[in-house]
């Protein structure tokens, strides 16, 4: 067991370094010059001052080599600070920072309102003998897949702000303010998890063990308790990381809607206006999110399919062919 | 599952009547009474009208190749058809007089009160049939709390379950997983959830086909023990007429979802009545109903106690690289050498090695450290024209030393020669060398046509012009009794003993020297296993091939090989003529081995007695 | 497929909407004689009517003809996304198992951490180092389904690869780049056609939300996303604005869907 959260420690640690090393690559290399794309932004195709923009290269270390650069901003970002915004001067991290916790609201009741969604459609669907309740609850995940975002925030607040004035449109402001950017984002969640979920039990309920247990006289009701559900739900686990992770990135659309002041709408800010060390910085909170829930998955995941330690799943490998 | 088309009406039930059925021997004191069961997936019916009666304490055995119905029809009579199936007419009862209840028609609560209290079932894989994340004392449990008993209870009661199953260290065990479990211990298991109530019934689904033999036994013992015991009585369902001759006191044959003939055991299976009854009997392997040892080319024979074998002239020609007595550990190269000194003076013209092993190693890597020798100093000598057939059960080594004389893989020590030269992965060895793998379901690549897959040989050595090589592959279906309008069919459209034919053309394309073959019949039905053993015959004695059979079946194998080496754990346990090694075996393990193939009891087979 | 098509109505009723929809963005001008780009002015933000089936905007274009209009550049971005995705995840996916060990490692290494950041943020951070237009949204978009495509596409080749035809090709004499060519690409292949299939529903969701995000297509150049974002100052007096077009890219979205599924199926079933 301790081998196994070392290893899965180790290879989260090794994956957020590799999360940094991409985002580097993409936003300090792809461009010929970064800062020419920044001066451009602010500037407004004027001409710009070759003083100036020496400065800025050297502020940001971009008079420096790509592998010297790299290394100086690593090591920066493992001292915790991720640079200063181009924009506004200001420290990433207090960006970030103040952002973080109006999105952590948000994301966590979205969570928990896509988890009670999905998992309510694909357990009732599984249960239920009723078909034509069956087909309606499983037409609705690929319906709330199909349904975009941005698209699901407008049609809401056109009906519970504008025309029934339920809860209010934009802001910050208390809960009522949170209901409805949850909401948004808990539909394409809830899909998802629906989705696997019930292939997930559809596969369970196919597996001999399901017949084995209905041989000794259990009912329907304790096959889906002690058998299906447990083993139904484990490739739900496993994608929880990534769902999380997408939470996070539904909060650029989500936040844009509702006018809310949060982690996604400092990304579109960020990208909005070029600023590149904002975007990185908030790429690896993002990548680092990812990898802290994936952890708490893996750790989780033992206690629910004790395989995982004897190894026969996940990447050990290696064995004989 | 192949479906028959449904014939409505009186047909199969006239025939079953006709057949000797229940009618004269229909005990009124039945257990369980099965009277024109009807089974249909949506709208195809596959079993029409079976009738069936098991006594108390009796073991009957429904016995039928793949789609017969069999698994349907026990599947009917606990009401876990799978979705779509139901049961579209007939009864079944079970029990007699006040505990007499249907079978058919049950609602789902009153399922529950049949299910595991009066009627169990041993399904038939035990890799899949644990839930892999509940410990095995809970499912054990499980079995007693869902009929009343307290939890705490239950889980005591299961740990006497396990070790009444035979489970070392039952209260270790009950807090283990199904993985860290082997799968006899398993399938022991389960019939301990089977028998947990100690039900009136027990219905095992071909409760050891996915065991090895020796395995197999023992768990079938334990079934007869239990059962015995309580005095529950078994439907026993399988494919494997030896195993209904060994364990049943009655048999039921099964063919089409119509029963065809049935009656005591010994009465069906010692004087079948039936025609398919008769065939089915006469092709369980074990019987020499197929030429099988031929030795082209070999001369007079020897003689010398050799007897029973089915070729002297092989055997004498094979013994001249084999040591023909005792066990072998396999270093005994010199033992070999010696062995080849004395015999070959016996043997007139002994036939020179096409294969010889010596000294193979392979390891395997399983974790960080741990290794696994899948191959322990393996040494021997298949002469030209000869079958040797390497037997053992799984993890024994025998598919991976298959793939070492190859040359699929490399040894970690030790050489395979091919005609004095080793082997390697190159083409000449490919040409001489050839493989028919053991399922031809996938061996087949599902997007070429029958002509493509035996053309590919031909086409990737560049063998003649396109006409020739069409001309070439029609021979060679020819040459397997394929019909020429296959030419275009593709794997998905063909039965197994079809596609395992294509898989043979394939490999004779390039008229190899030698074939290898990996289990060729496991995955086929006995009938159709017997045809292409006898195909396989046919076809050594036609053009002189040398065959390496690999199997884990001891009757496929005396029926077949000249010689044979027995793998335990990687090691070659013991060598020797076929005839030799199975009536009196020098090493335990190969004792044990024979001791538990079954159909001893069959009386067909009253050579198979001495071999108990 | 055409088996699929029969038994499935669902199925057939998401074939004739992308149909219909993959014609509107073929020959926009057959299905509305209205300009997208020119609107009247008097009739600024009317409600769906027989003349505007879906309203019109605040400069008094016909928002159905923008929405006909748009297809066009929002289905080839979806379409360029797809293809970067498909090809480079393909090929990544190809090497790692076709040539195993070490090569293998190294690529899904790299594809375990393009899975690592979030897609849209990924995408993101492609189109602030590239800068904004369409082309530019399309290929972040697929930057960031790499991944997907490189993982199904190598766990095929590795089922593929190890399936007992290779090696029993292998074993009649067939070279490495015979049997790649003739046995493990046609029958992974499939599989990987069906992601495509189903990921293009994806592709365009995230198209959209860039170009809703304001990166995309720059005005009055109609393009499904922008048409909704530009509804949004609207909302609270012409909900027909962003809805109506926001209903033909979900409507899209969900044939699309169910096709690839319907493929998915098929291509599960056809070994």
């Amino acid at each position: 067991m301790a081998a196994y959260v070392l290893r899965r420690l180790g290879g989260a640690v090794a994956v957020l370094w590799a999360a940094f090393t991409v985002s580097y690559l993409i936003l300090y290399l792809l461009p010929s010059d970064p800062v020419a794309i920044m001066l451009d932004q602010g500037a407004g195709g004027e001409r710009v001052d070759p003083a100036r923009v020496a400065e800025l290269r050297e502020r940001y270390g971009f008079d420096q080599g790509p592998v010297q650069q790299y290394l100086t901003l690593l090591g920066r970002t493992l001292t915790g600070d991720l640079g200063t915004s181009i924009s506004s001067g200001a420290p990433v991290t207090g960006f970030i920072a103040d952002a973080f916790p109006e999105t952590a609201k948000l994301a966590g009741l979205a969570l928990l309102l896509g988890l009670a969604g999905g998992v309510g459609i694909a357990v009732l669907a599984s249960w239920t003998r009723a078909v034509w309740l069956r087909d309606l609850l499983l037409a609705l995940p690929p319906l709330g897949v199909a349904v975009p975002g941005f698209w699901v925030g407008l049609v809401l607040l056109h009906l519970f702000s504008f025309t029934w004035f339920v809860f209010p449109a934009v802001g910050n402001e208390g809960f009522a303010s949170l209901v409805l950017p949850a909401v948004t984002l808990a539909v394409g969640l809830a899909a998802v998890v629906a989705q696997v979920l019930s292939q997930g039990l559809r596969e369970a309920w196919r597996a001999p063990y399901v017949e084995t247990a209905f041989a000794k006289g259990s009912g329907r009701a304790r096959v889906l308790g002690a058998h299906v559900v447990r083993n139904g739900s484990l490739p739900t686990v496993t994608v929880l990381g990534v769902l999380v992770g997408n939470l996070l990135g539904g909060t650029v659309v989500v936040e844009t809607v509702f006018s809310r002041q949060g982690f996604g709408r400092l990304v579109e800010n960020a990208v909005t206006t070029q600023d590149i060390p904002v975007v990185q910085g908030l790429v690896v909170v993002a990548a680092a999110v990812f990898v802290g829930t994936s952890l708490l998955v893996d750790l989780v995941h033992p206690l629910l399919d004790p395989r995982v330690l004897a190894g026969g799943h996940g990447r050990a490998g290696g064995g004989a062919r | 599952m192949t479906l028959t088309t449904s014939t409505p009406g009186a047909g199969p039930t006239a025939d079953a009547a006709a057949a000797g059925g229940a009618d004269d021997q229909a005990p009124s004191d039945a257990l369980l009474r099965v009277r024109g069961l009807r089974v249909a997936y949506g709208a195809a019916e596959v079993v029409h009208g079976v009738d069936l009666d098991v006594r108390p304490g009796e073991v009957v055995a429904l016995v039928g190749e793949s789609g017969s119905g069999k698994s349907t029809t026990a599947h009917a009579l606990i009401g876990l058809l799978p979705d779509g199936g139901r049961v579209t007419g007939g009864s079944a009862h079970l029990g007699t007089g006040q505990r007499s209840a249907a079978l058919t028609g049950l609602l789902p609560d009153a399922w529950r009160r049949v299910r595991g209290v009066r009627v169990g079932l041993v399904p038939q894989d035990p890799g899949t049939a644990l839930d892999p994340v509940v410990r095995v004392g809970e499912q054990v449990a499980e079995a007693l709390v869902v009929h009343g008993t307290p939890r705490r209870a239950a889980r005591e009661r299961a740990v006497e379950i396990l070790a009444d199953v035979g489970l070392d260290r039952p209260r270790e065990r009950a807090r283990q997983y199904p993985h860290q479990l082997s799968g006899g211990m398993r399938q022991r298991v389960l019939v301990g959830i089977a028998m947990a109530c100690e039900p009136e019934l027990v219905i095992a689904d071909e409760p050891t086909s996915a065991l090895d033999v020796t395995v197999q036994r023992r768990v079938l013992d334990l079934l007869a023990d239990l059962t015995g015991r309580a005095g529950t009585a078994v439907l026993l369902i399988t494919h494997d007429l030896a195993v209904a001759a060994d364990r049943a006191d009655r048999v039921v044959v099964l063919k089409d979802g119509v029963v065809v003939e049935q009656g005591p055991a010994a009465r069906v299976l010692g004087a079948p009545e039936h025609p398919y009854t008769r065939e089915l009997v006469a092709t369980v392997p074990g019987r020499n109903n197929v030429p099988s040892a031929y030795a082209p080319g070999a001369g007079a024979t020897v003689g010398t106690g050799e007897k029973a074998a089915p070729s002297g002239a092989a055997v004498a020609a094979t013994a001249a690289g084999t040591p023909d007595e005792g066990t072998t550990d396999g270093t005994s190269s010199e033992a070999t050498a010696a062995g080849a000194i004395a015999l070959g003076t016996a043997a007139v013209e002994p036939s020179p090695a096409l294969i010889e092993v010596r000294g193979l190693v392979k390891e395997f890597r399983l974790g960080r450290r741990e290794r696994l020798r899948a191959v322990d100093d393996v040494s021997f000598t298949v002469p030209r024209g000869s079958a040797f057939a390497l037997v053992g059960e799984s993890g024994s080594g025998k598919s991976t030393t298959a793939r070492l004389v190859l040359g699929l893989d490399r040894p970690d020590a030790g050489v395979v020669e091919l005609d004095g030269a080793p082997v390697g992965a190159d083409r000449a060895t490919r040409r001489r060398t050839q493989l028919v793998h053991q399922d031809p379901y996938s061996s087949l690549d599902p997007r070429f046509t029958v002509a493509a897959v035996v053309e590919e040989p031909l086409w990737a050595h560049r063998v003649g012009t396109r006409a020739e090589r069409r001309d070439r592959v029609a021979q060679l279906l020819e040459q397997v009794h394929l019909s020429p309008d296959l030419a275009g069919r593709r794997p998905a459209e063909l039965s197994g003993g079809q596609r395992q034919r294509v898989a043979i053309a394939r490999a004779l394309a390039l008229d190899p020297e030698l074939l290898v073959l990996d289990e060729p019949t496991s995955a086929l039905d006995v009938s159709v296993q017997a045809r292409v053993l006898e195909l396989l015959a046919r076809l050594r004695a036609e053009r002189g091939l040398t065959y390496l059979f690999i199997s884990h079946d001891l009757a496929v194998v005396r029926q077949v090989a000249d010689h044979v080496g027995v793998l335990s754990g990687g090691r070659l346990v013991e060598t020797g003529p076929v005839a030799r090694v199975f009536d009196h075996p020098a090493h335990p393990y190969t004792a044990e081995l024979i001791a538990a193939i079954p159909g001893a009891r069959t009386p067909a087979h009253p050579d198979r007695k001495d071999l108990t | 497929m055409s088996a699929v098509l029969r038994t499935r109505p669902a199925a057939l009723v998401a074939l004739a909407v992308v149909t219909l929809i993959l014609a509107w963005a073929l020959v926009p001008g057959l299905f509305t004689g209205q300009d997208p780009i020119a609107g009247v002015p008097a009739d600024k933000l009317l409600a769906p009517g027989a003349a505007h089936w879906f309203g019109t905007d605040h400069l008094g274009r016909d928002l159905f003809a923008r929405t006909v209009h748009g297809t066009s550049l929002s289905v080839r971005a979806a379409l360029l996304a797809i293809g970067v995705a498909l090809v480079a995840g393909s090929g990544i996916g190809l090497l790692a198992g076709f040539l195993g060990g070490p090569v293998d490692d190294a690529l899904m290494r790299a594809t375990d951490v393009l899975l690592a950041i979030p897609g849209l943020l990924l995408s993101l951070a492609v189109v602030t180092a590239l800068g904004f237009g369409t082309v530019k949204v399309a290929i972040a978009v697929g930057v960031a389904s790499v991944a997907t495509f490189a993982r199904v596409m190598r766990s095929q080749v590795l089922r593929v690869r190890h399936a007992t035809y290779v090696e029993a090709a292998r074993l009649a004499g067939a070279g490495r780049g015979a049997v790649l060519l003739r046995h493990v690409l046609p029958n992974a292949a499939g599989p990987v056609l069906a992601l495509a299939a189903v990921e293009l529903g994806a592709v365009i969701l995230a198209v959209s939300a860039l170009s809703f995000l304001g990166y995309g297509a720059t005005p009055p150049t109609p393009e499904w996303g922008s048409l909704v974002a530009e509804g949004r100052d609207y909302l609270a007096v012409a909900w027909w604005y962003s809805t109506l077009p926001g209903l033909v890219i979900a409507l899209f979205v969900l044939a699309v869907g169910v096709l690839g599924r319907a493929l998915t199926r098929e291509t599960r079933t056809d070994r």
